[in-house]
């Protein structure tokens, strides 16, 4: 089972209300390679995976809802208290008349999540190359967000959540060489 | 210790309709060349590793909007 | 807690205390998930884990309840269930 920690994993603080920015945040809260779709991946895999790598995949899945946590914190901020003339400026239009304030599990071009976007192939090697693939996804996402937002606080957020993403790949990037490993040798190379 | 951003300059045509952009770069972050974690590498501080979000340096890989080196 | 009223800045600061703790814990957690023989990393996680629960022990006397479910105490009456919550501070 899980347990609420009633925090965010880093602070999460923005400048201005913005919602065009919380439109663009939405990649990473119901996109293809956003944080809901990583943790629902390792969340799912670990069942099957080699034992192993389960404690990995079961401890990276579970950080996954903290970031998930913290887009929407930002999401929720930027949107806040802003009008529905601000929100329709920010093609935020169409999200309002059907959500109203509610943030969805929706990317950046408005289109909801589906489990299509996430893989289970019941083949470890190829399992956790998905999921180093994920990892470098999301990085680069993160990269174009903070490129494209002008909001000092809130690309502390996300170069913080990026480096995550370094750092989870570093780890599956071991857990490939744990399983390569041959009976009785050494694992480092 | 690797460079992080690398560049290349990609063919530019007379009839390219943006103005070109000579030198492009990609990231390559740590990850790409640290290998299997060796032990007792060097941490950061705690609070240094909250602000960095990651414990170890050697995993450390700053980001910067290299659109706004290039207006600079 | 009056939930118009803004939180002093003690809370900010001793949460981020806590949140550069527990970074800690999920990057020795992870590292140890992938180098379950390093007894450095090992010593280190344990030690860390006694400071958060400390620093936590002491937040919630202040600020309330940061888990549920039986992982901490509550006083009288619940206090689990007020804001702020973590995305309205």
């Amino acid at each position: 089972m899980w347990y609420y920690e009633k925090k965010l994993q880093y602070p999460v603080k923005v400048s201005t209300c913005n919602p065009k920015l919380a439109k663009f945040l939405m990649e990473q809260y119901g996109g293809a390679d956003g944080e809901l779709a990583a943790a629902l991946r390792y969340l799912n895999q670990r069942y099957t995976i080699p034992d192993k790598v389960i404690g990995l995949l079961n401890d990276i899945g579970t950080e996954e809802f903290a970031h998930l946590e913290m887009i929407a914190a930002m999401v929720y901020k930027l949107t806040k208290d802003a009008t529905p003339e601000q929100l329709e400026a920010a093609g935020l239009g169409g999200h309002y008349v059907n959500h109203g304030k509610d943030l969805f599990y929706d990317n950046a071009r408005g289109v909801p999540f589906t489990a299509a976007y996430i893989q289970a192939k019941g083949d470890p090697i190829t399992d956790l190359y998905e999921d180093i693939a994920a990892e470098e996804k999301a990085r680069a996402t993160y990269q174009w967000l903070i490129n494209i937002s002008d909001d000092p606080f809130l690309n502390e957020s996300l170069s913080f959540l990026r480096e995550r993403e370094v750092v989870h790949s570093q780890r599956f990037r071991e857990a490939v060489e744990i399983l390569k490993e041959e009976r009785d040798k050494k694992k480092y190379f | 210790m690797p460079t992080f951003r690398k560049t290349y300059k990609p063919y530019v045509s007379p009839f390219d309709p943006c103005p070109p952009l000579r030198v492009k770069t990609y990231e390559t972050p740590a990850q790409l060349y640290l290998g299997f974690q060796p032990e007792n590498l060097k941490q950061f501080n705690l609070n240094d590793a909250l602000k960095h979000g990651t414990l170890w340096p050697d995993l450390y890989t700053p980001y910067t909007n290299p659109f706004e080196t290039k207006k600079s | 807690m009056d939930k118009q009223k803004p939180l002093p800045k003690s809370y900010y600061e001793q949460l981020e205390v806590i949140q550069s703790i527990d970074l800690a814990l999920v990057e020795l957690n992870l590292y140890m998930d992938t180098h379950p023989n390093d007894l450095n990393a090992l010593k280190q996680f344990n030690s860390l884990t006694k400071q958060s629960l400390e620093l936590k022990q002491k937040f919630e006397a202040q600020f309330g309840p940061l888990m549920h479910f039986g992982r901490s105490y509550s006083e009288y009456p619940w206090k689990w269930k007020e804001a702020p919550w973590p995305w309205q501070v």
